[in-house]
Formats: C-alpha cells, sequence, structure tokens
C-alpha cells in the first residue's frame, strides 16, 4: 500500500484501518485463548509483525508532512523499546521462560549490580571501582589505582582489543599498500594472504599459547586479535590502492608529482575511504575474536565474565555482560567514525 | 610564428590480445605558437592517444613527437584538462587548483595567491573551501580548466573536457574559456567529437580518418576572434561546419562499420 491512496474513497480507508487493527487484536485474542502462544509463537508473531507495520505505515500516510520524520525517528526508537516492554511483560507473565529469558529490568538490574560491587572469589569488577581511586591513590598510591584498573574486565578486553587492533592494523595498512603498488610482492604475497584470510584467527590460539613463554598472559591474546585485524586490512588496503581511478594518477603524472608526492596526495587518500572499511571490519572481527578467547582462557575480560555466569547459572549478569560487549562495539565503532570524519572531511556529506 | 607542437609521421601501435592495434600511422601535424587547434575524428581514432602521447602519459612508437620548449625551464611543458571530473575529490577547490604548482615547490603563499586568482576567473570565488561532490558537472570542470592555467604550461591539452556536460552548461563553459584563451593565447590542442564546438572554439580544425589515425583534412576556421555565441548563427559558421561534416562523414561510417 502506497501512502495517500487510502485518501481516496472513503470506505476503502476506513477498511485500511480496520482490517490490520482486527487481524491484530484477533490474533492476540486467539493466541491467549487458544493457548496457541507456546505451539506456534513463530506465526502469531509474523502475523503482528505485518499488522503493526500496515497501521504504522497507515498512520504516517495521515501525518502532516513536517510530521513525518519525528514520527520515523519515533519508530526506529518505539520499536526497539516496544519489543523490550513485551519481552518484560511475556517474560513476567512466565510465556518467556524468565530463567533462559530473564526481563530486561533484571537484566538492567544485574548491570547494576555487576558495576558498583566487587567480586570477592574472582578479586574482579565490572569497570575498577573507579569512585575508590581518590581513596586508594592517597593511600597506596599509583599502584593502588594500577591494581583497580586491573581488576576490571571493560578495560581488560578494551586493552586486548585496542592494543591487538593497533598492532595489526598498522603494519596491515602498510603491507596492503606495498601489495597495491608493487605487482612482484603483489603476486609473491596475494595467495597466501588470502589463504589465511579465510582461516578463523581462533584456530591459530592453541599455536600462539605454545609461542609466547607465558601461555596464558595477555600476549597470545593480544597477539590473536592483532593477526586478525592484520589480514582484513592489509586486504581491503591492497584492494584499495588497486580501485583507485586510473584518470587520478594520471593527473598526478601529469602534473609532474614525485613517487612520494604521488604517493601522499593521490595514492594514500584515493585509498582510504576503502582503508576505512577494512579498519571497521577489523575492529568488529577483534571484538569477536576477543570474546571467544576469554571464554577459554581468562579471568578477566567482558568475555569470561559471560562465560562465567553461564557457568554458575546467573543468567540476568550473562546478559548484563552481553550489554556491555554491545556497548564497547558501539563505543568503538563511534570512535573510529570520528576518526574517519576527521581524516576524511570531503566525506562528510 | 613557429611550430610549438610538431608531429612527424607518428606512429603509435598497442598490443592487445587480439594482437598488434595500430591507432596511429603517418600522422603528421604542426601547431603553431598561440594556436587554438581542435581534433575531431570518429571515436577510437587515435585523438585522444596522441594527446596522451603530449601529455607524457604515453609514447609514440615511431615517428616523432614533441613539444618546442620555451625559453623559460621551469615553466612545464603540457598540461591537460582531462575528460572525466578528473579533480581530486579529497582536495578542496583551492587545493585542487593549486596543485600543479604544490608538485613543482612553489610556496604554500605564493601558490594559494596564483590558485585564488584563476579561481576568480573561473568565477568560483564563493567556493574556494568546497569539495568537488559539492559541485556541480561545470564547476567540476571550471576547477579543472583552473588546475591546468594555473600551472600555466606552454601547451594546453584539452581531451574531450565539456563532453559529460549538459548543452546550457556546454555553451556557457565554451565562451568562458574562449574569454581565458583571449586573455593568454596560449597554444592549445582540443580533442572533441563535436563539429560546432571545433569550429566555434579553433583557429584550425584537424580531421583524422578512422583507425589508424591520420590527418585527412584540415580546415582553417577564419571567423572573426573575439567570438561569442551569436557566431554560430551566421552563414560562416554553417558553411564551415558542413565542410568539417562533409570531411568527417565518411570516416564515422568506416568506423561504425569496423565496430560492427
Amino acid at each position: 500500500m502506497t501512502p495517500g491512496s487510502a485518501r481516496g474513497a472513503g470506505g476503502a480507508a476506513a477498511l485500511a484501518w480496520a482490517l490490520p487493527l482486527g487481524v491484530l487484536l484477533a490474533t492476540l485474542a486467539a493466541g491467549f485463548a487458544l493457548g496457541l502462544w507456546a505451539s506456534a509463537w513463530w506465526a502469531l508473531l509474523g502475523i503482528g509483525f505485518v499488522c503493526v507495520v500496515l497501521l504504522a505505515q497507515e498512520v504516517e500516510s495521515r501525518l502532516a508532512l513536517r510530521w513525518r520524520g519525528p514520527f520515523q525517528r519515533g519508530l526506529a526508537l518505539g520499536f526497539p523499546l516496544s519489543l523490550l516492554l513485551v519481552w518484560e511483560l511475556l517474560a513476567g507473565a512466565g510465556i518467556l521462560n524468565p530463567r533462559w529469558f530473564p526481563p530486561p529490568s533484571q537484566i538492567a538490574v544485574a548491570l547494576w549490580e555487576l558495576t558498583v560491587t566487587f567480586d570477592r572469589f574472582n578479586r574482579s569488577s565490572l569497570i575498577g571501582r573507579p569512585w575508590l581511586v581518590p581513596e586508594v591513590a592517597a593511600e597506596q598510591g599509583w599502584a593502588g589505582v594500577q591494581a583497580l584498573v586491573r581488576e576490571s574486565h571493560v578495560w581488560a578486553t578494551l586493552s586486548r582489543v585496542l592494543g591487538g587492533f593497533l598492532i595489526g592494523a598498522l603494519p596491515g595498512v602498510l603491507i596492503g599498500m606495498v601489495m597495491g603498488l608493487n605487482r612482484t610482492v603483489r603476486m609473491m604475497l596475494d595467495a597466501t594472504m588470502s589463504a589465511i584470510y579465510v582461516l578463523p584467527k581462533i584456530a591459530i590460539f592453541p599455536i600462539l599459547m605454545l609461542v609466547f613463554p607465558n601461555p596464558f598472559g595477555e600476549g597470545p591474546k593480544i597477539a590473536v586479535v592483532a593477526i586478525s585485524a592484520f589480514f582484513l586490512v592489509a586486504i581491503s588496503t591492497m584492494a584499495g590502492v588497486q580501485g583507485i581511478d586510473k584518470v587520478y594518477l594520471e593527473a598526478g603524472r601529469n602534473f609532474g608529482a614525485s613517487r612520494w608526492q604521488m604517493f601522499r596526495h593521490v595514492i594514500l587518500p584515493g585509498a582510504l575511504p576503502i582503508v576505512f572499511s577494512g579498519l571497521r571490519l577489523a575492529l568488529g572481527t577483534a571484538l569477536i575474536v576477543i570474546v571467544a578467547v576469554e571464554f577459554v582462557r581468562a579471568d578477566r575480560g567482558v568475555g569470561f565474565l559471560i562465560y562465567y555466569y553461564w557457568q554458575v547459572l546467573v543468567t540476568p549478569r550473562m546478559y548484563a555482560a552481553l550489554v556491555v560487549v554491545m556497548a564497547l562495539g558501539v563505543g568503538l565503532t563511534a570512535l573510529l567514525q570520528w576518526v574517519e570524519r576527521r581524516v576524511m572531511p570531503w566525506r562528510r556529506n | 610564428m613557429s611550430a610549438k607542437i610538431v608531429a612527424r609521421s607518428a606512429e603509435k601501435r598497442f598490443q592487445t590480445r587480439a594482437g598488434w592495434m595500430t591507432a596511429l600511422r603517418d600522422f603528421d601535424l604542426e601547431v603553431a605558437e598561440g594556436e587554438f587547434l581542435c581534433l575531431v575524428g570518429p571515436s577510437g581514432c587515435g585523438k585522444s592517444t596522441f594527446l596522451r602521447i603530449l601529455a607524457g602519459l604515453d609514447h609514440a612508437t615511431g615517428g616523432e613527437v614533441r613539444i618546442n620548449a620555451g625559453p623559460d625551464p621551469r615553466q612545464p611543458l603540457a598540461n591537460v584538462v582531462f575528460q572525466e571530473y578528473a579533480v581530486f575529490p579529497w582536495k578542496t577547490v583551492l587545493h585542487n587548483v593549486a596543485f600543479g604548482l604544490e608538485m613543482r615547490g612553489v610556496g604554500r603563499r605564493e601558490r594559494e595567491t596564483i590558485a585564488g586568482r584563476w579561481i576568480d576567473k573561473v568565477a568560483l570565488t564563493r567556493f574556494v573551501d568546497y569539495y568537488p561532490a559539492q559541485l556541480s558537472g561545470g564547476m567540476k570542470q571550471r576547477v579543472s580548466i583552473a588546475r591546468a592555467l594555473a600551472n600555466d604550461p606552454q601547451v594546453l591539452l584539452m581531451d574531450e573536457p565539456l563532453g559529460a556536460l549538459d548543452a546550457q552548461t556546454r555553451a556557457v563553459l565554451q565562451e568562458e574559456l574562449l574569454q581565458l584563451w583571449e586573455e593568454s593565447r596560449k597554444t592549445v590542442l582540443y580533442v572533441t567529437h563535436s563539429i560546432d564546438e571545433a569550429v566555434f572554439l579553433g583557429d584550425r580544425v584537424v580531421v583524422m580518418t578512422a583507425h589508424p589515425g591520420t590527418v585527412k583534412t584540415v580546415i582553417d576556421v577564419d571567423l572573426p576572434r573575439p567570438r561569442d555565441l551569436t557566431v554560430m548563427a551566421t552563414p560562416e559558421f554553417a558553411a564551415l561546419t558542413g565542410a568539417v561534416w562533409d570531411a568527417l562523414r565518411d570516416e564515422v561510417r568506416r568506423a561504425m562499420a569496423e565496430q560492427a
């Protein structure tokens, strides 16, 4: 249905309202009355979703033009919020088992508890109890503050992701540039790189644990993140350099650019958009890899938290840790986008 | 006046998967100092190839192609206004126009003053700090023209620079280009496939044969200068475009037959 088509005949307009609303209410009623939720929840959800979409479109088509923008933003925010509300209600009513799917309110409480409490058993906390910093600094000095930072799960994950990402991405950009510019190097490395590229990097974690003197330390964890980032960044940088429109290279040559000037003024800025899409991919992958590594072999980190609260079956805290991983992902991506806007001002709009 | 550009039995052959392809053969041409010369021919006749050789982006495989250098060794030989919008998307209008000067090591203050002057001349003063993505096609091509002229080359090479523009923008830019040229009277080699454009802009129009490209005819355009678009309505203009078309028609047919 197109917006505005309902404005034609009165009967059709009424039907456009009544039909989805009626079907929605009938579906809900049937679901509860006949006890269909348990067996056919997927069908009920599907029908309900279609009806909600139709109703939302109907509402939008009746709004004045200047209200449509706010309405769409309202949908973007309101729909996930109402999903959370439905989850809350379903879990509260016992339709969703709160043991596996604890209601969002419980997860929020768990997140708050995780943030403010110190786990005596693991000697750890979520963000390192920053409110203790002035006190500890006065009593124990710098070493005390460092101990606080070390007990933090968020800091453990963040330092591994950022450290590994930087250690992997910088040489990745360099090697990728060389591969893009030099055909001989590309021929020599391309097949090897492509072969390693498809290997799930978590699979080489055991090797890294053998290589490093302390298999349980930070070394192998940071290394596995760095290796994951390196190949993604190198391959996309190479593609970015090769994808530069020939006409820009010719313009550079015609205006007498030296090798270095060519790199600085044409090749580097020309490849940057693809380099950054590689960096974004690498950052996402880094987060995946570090969570997986922390499942296996860590006593700090958000991945460890998820796994630990699964083992002791405190599901709200497990979900709270998942929320923290999501927040880390969103935050790191936003940071990268901020860098991207600074480095490539010409792509701002 | 002496010859600025000289081509003697120039030849260009490419190696393709199907074998050797001859783009230019027995190509003879002299362009006088300060002349505006237009090169027309069917597509694929090698007119852009000739321009690329002059620009130093390609080499002739036989014969001779050269630009006679002027007295100042620091003045660049030839700069190109490219077919597509080859202005750098990552540079502002100012930095695009100053590009050639920057590559030659001209200091920041000086190159930005020179670039600013050319930006004024192509009426982009308001857009100095804009990026190309924020400009229309016509404005981008003005940047490209200013970039070449700001570098003050001995020869200006233009490879169908207005080909991608709509008819009105194109007409406006043709007039602007003539005005700029009247001020400097640089040697210009202008490749186009528009007969009207060639006759309107050029002192001479060189018609090329279908490939391999050689010079078929040279038509002198004796329309008075300075010209504006009203000249296109005169019978003399019609006679000249008619003459160019007569020379070109068979070549275009041949080129089409070969491509089919």
